[in-house]
């Protein structure tokens, strides 16, 4: 009898077990398609957006009319940013696939550049349709080539999942077709990259300059301690670590860290001169005692200490107990964009926070800044007649294809929204317009603004 | 004795004379605190600043306690009408031109911004006109989103500024996205080495080899190991979201690096062929 009862539950439990266990599987199932459908949902469309890429790319040759040429450019240009975002859905991060997306951004942004030119007064050259020609084919070449793996795909019935495992157990699956297919891809994109490297393509993405302005000479591992604790505004260096920064770094460096029960402290100083480039200081920030207005002299104060002369504030914010104010650059009165200085000061008590001339000593340097050639009010005429202009200024920026430029600098005001308009002082071409002021709706509240760096 | 007389109506004189004074001194003290306002604080002081501009006319935005371009301009505009020098600070002269000009209803205002209501604050206008009547719900909602902002806090009442200053080209979205990304990667981090992260993912979104917004670089699968796993989800504590905030506004000391990868748990070694820049924490930044 004992012995029937114990078969009937045990046989239950098993059953039981069972079912839960397929419930289980079921579910993970669910979820595993569903991953894999957006895995696949990306790689179509990226399959589809590269072979409408080449078909637009080989209209534009055929094209003669001007009027034409800027919309078709920048429907190229929204195909490959869309391109480019198929590629970032896909799993792919540890499978070197970036020579694609290099190319891919190299073609939006020869795009963007012809299609926010006037092409009647300025029509491509000779090297541009070239050019042209050479990414048609060489769009061409890959849009066959993805094409090829979405076939096999679609026939063998593969699946993203299993390439995520092949990747991710780092066990070469010797037959894995969309990893063989897309390191085929990128292996004929790495030859365009080569071909290319002369033609007005690269360099587009914005210039990063040179650290020309770092003066000074060599220091060692002791300076660097002196120099922070000076900084940190403390005696001793129980409490310091200082380590040599690796090859990868822009500049080589000296990072100090510091740490007390209070707060914490980290500097990054230049091996050269031992400038200080990036400075922060986290400790708890009390209630606030002095305005934002004077956390900007205490601001002004440090940069005159530290030897950096004619910079004016661009802008101020609070954020908590905290103001963070931006400098820029300035020569003659004209404000340099690039040449921006960052400060934090604690609205407590005034301390400095945090530091950062990064962007400073990377571009800053003694420019001719030639005499504009527009008047004031002749840029003036270039902007939109609907916008109230309140301020003007005259400033260098960098430009969409990373070229320095003066520009007449205007705000103004249209409707609520405030508009940040450059306008180039030698040709009148409206280099750039911003809009200053957010509206979010997460918060139902309006938002403010802060302007970049 | 007419001496002592005279005598007596001068001291009397005298002390209604000092009477006055510091009955009259408090009045001033109510108005502004004694801070130059300027473009970009928070506070009681911008709250009174805004609503004695609407008082007059000059500001038609919301009286949120937020110091923008629309306060901004709204000042110069009065600074220019009444003579004063345009420069958009509101230093003493402004400050006592303004309380001259124009009355602030100190009451109404903090009333409405602590119920969380749309209203207005502009001079002639009946009050019950520029509000909304009651609702307990919305209030309630309200509440809540002021509590959300509790960073904001710098004032002993309680009606704390309804907007908050956000980096040019982020919303508070993408700074949240940022902090729990920032969050699930480094909870164990000291605080460069959060602004460090938070630095990586805005030089991917910079990078043309990676996606162009900041969700579709979080977003990347594989890319993060938090977002892979679900840590990402974990409610960021402030100090990631500070990180997240010194990173947009320009600190990186990760030395531009657009990768990074903790040496003891990484698995590729592709990771490991990127040029090293510097080791922050657990984590090695590269490029």
């Amino acid at each position: 009898m004992v012995r029937w009862i114990l078969i009937g539950v045990l046989t239950i439990g098993i059953a039981g077990t069972a079912f839960w266990g397929y419930q289980e599987h079921q579910e993970k199932n669910a979820i595993l398609i569903q991953a894999e459908n957006t895995y696949q949902r990306a790689f179509h469309e990226l399959s589809y957006n590269m072979d409408l890429l080449n078909d637009k790319i080989g209209t534009t040759l055929a094209m003669n009319s001007k009027e034409r040429l800027s919309p078709q450019m920048v429907e190229i240009w929204r195909l490959t940013s869309q391109a480019i975002s198929d590629v970032g859905q896909l799993p792919l991060t540890l499978l070197p696939f970036n020579k694609t997306e290099e190319f891919l951004s190299n073609i939006g942004d020869f795009t963007y550049r012809t299609a926010v030119r006037d092409l009647k007064k300025d029509p491509l050259t000779d090297k541009e349709t070239s050019t042209l020609k050479e990414l048609y084919k060489q769009s061409g070449e890959l849009k066959d080539e993805l094409r090829q793996v979405q076939h096999v795909v679609l026939e063998e019935n593969l699946r993203w999942m299993d390439v995520q495992l092949a990747l991710a157990t780092q066990e070469e699956q010797s037959d894995n077709t969309i990893v063989d297919g897309f390191k085929t891809v990128e292996k004929k994109v790495e030859g365009y990259t080569e071909s290319n490297v002369n033609s007005s393509i690269t360099g587009t993405s914005s210039k990063e300059h040179e650290y020309q302005f770092l003066k000074g000479d060599k220091i060692g591992k002791e300076e660097a301690l002196e120099e922070s604790k000076k900084l940190f505004n403390v005696k001793n260096e129980n409490n310091m670590t200082v380590t040599k920064s690796g090859e990868g770094s822009d500049i080589p460096t000296y990072s100090v860290s510091y740490k007390n029960d209070k707060k914490n402290g980290y500097v990054d100083i230049s091996q050269q001169g031992g400038h200080p480039i990036t400075l922060l200081v986290n400790r708890s920030t009390n209630e606030q005692k002095i305005s934002l207005n004077e956390g900007l002299e205490k601001a002004k104060t440090y940069l005159e200490q530290n030897g950096f002369k004619d910079m004016t504030i661009f802008s101020s914010n609070q954020f908590s107990n905290v103001g963070v104010y931006s400098f820029l650059y300035n020569q003659d009165d004209v404000r340099v964009f690039s040449d921006a200085i960052e400060i934090k000061v604690a609205l407590d008590n005034g301390d400095l926070l945090g530091f950062t001339a990064r962007n400073y000593f990377m571009n800053h340097k003694e420019r001719d800044i030639p005499k504009p050639e527009l008047s004031i009010k002749e840029a003036k005429n270039k902007v939109n007649p609907d916008v109230e202009i309140n301020e003007e200024h005259m400033a260098v920026i960098d430009n969409d294809i990373g070229e320095e430029v003066l520009v007449y600098e205007f705000l103004g005001v249209l409707g609520n929204e405030t508009y940040r308009i450059f306008i180039n002082a030698m040709d009148g071409t409206e280099e750039k317009v911003e809009k200053l002021d957010g509206t979010e709706l997460n918060f139902a509240r309006r938002t403010k603004e802060k302007v970049p760096a | 004795m007419t001496y002592k007389k005279m005598f007596l109506f001068i001291i009397i004189i005298c002390f209604i004379v000092v009477g006055l004074q510091t009955s009259h001194t408090p009045k001033q003290v109510n108005a502004f605190t004694s801070q130059v306002i300027q473009k970009g604080a928070v506070g009681d002081d911008v709250i009174e600043l805004q609503a004695r501009l609407q008082y007059l006319g000059f500001y038609n935005g919301n009286i949120d306690g937020v110091f923008g371009w629309g306060t901004y301009w709204a000042l110069r505009n009065f600074q220019y009408e009444f003579g004063l020098k345009v420069d958009g600070l509101a230093g003493l002269t402004t400050r006592q031109k303004l309380v001259e000009a124009s009355e602030y209803d100190r009451k109404y205002v903090k009333e409405q911004i602590k119920k969380g209501k749309d209203f207005t604050h502009y001079g002639g206008v009946d009050n019950t006109k520029q509000t909304t009547p009651d609702k307990e719900e919305k209030q309630q909602n309200t509440n809540n989103k002021n509590n959300q902002q509790g960073a904001n806090n710098n004032q002993q009442t309680k009606a704390e500024p309804t907007a908050v200053n956000v980096p040019q080209g982020y919303s508070q979205n993408d700074i949240q996205l940022m902090a729990n990304a920032v969050h699930g990667e480094s909870r164990g981090e000291s605080y460069v080495g959060q602004v460090a992260v938070a630095a990586v993912i805005l030089n991917r979104v910079e990078s043309s080899t990676f996606p162009n917004t900041v969700s579709g670089v979080v977003f990347e699968p594989r890319a993060f190991t938090a977002v892979a796993d679900g840590q990402i989800w974990l409610t960021p504590n402030e100090q990631a979201k500070e990180a997240v905030l010194d990173a947009v506004n320009g600190w990186d000391p990760s030395g531009n690096a657009i990768y990074y990868f903790n040496p003891e748990t990484a698995t590729s070694d592709w990771i490991w062929s990127r040029k090293q820049i510097k080791k922050i924490g657990k984590h090695i930044f590269a490029k």
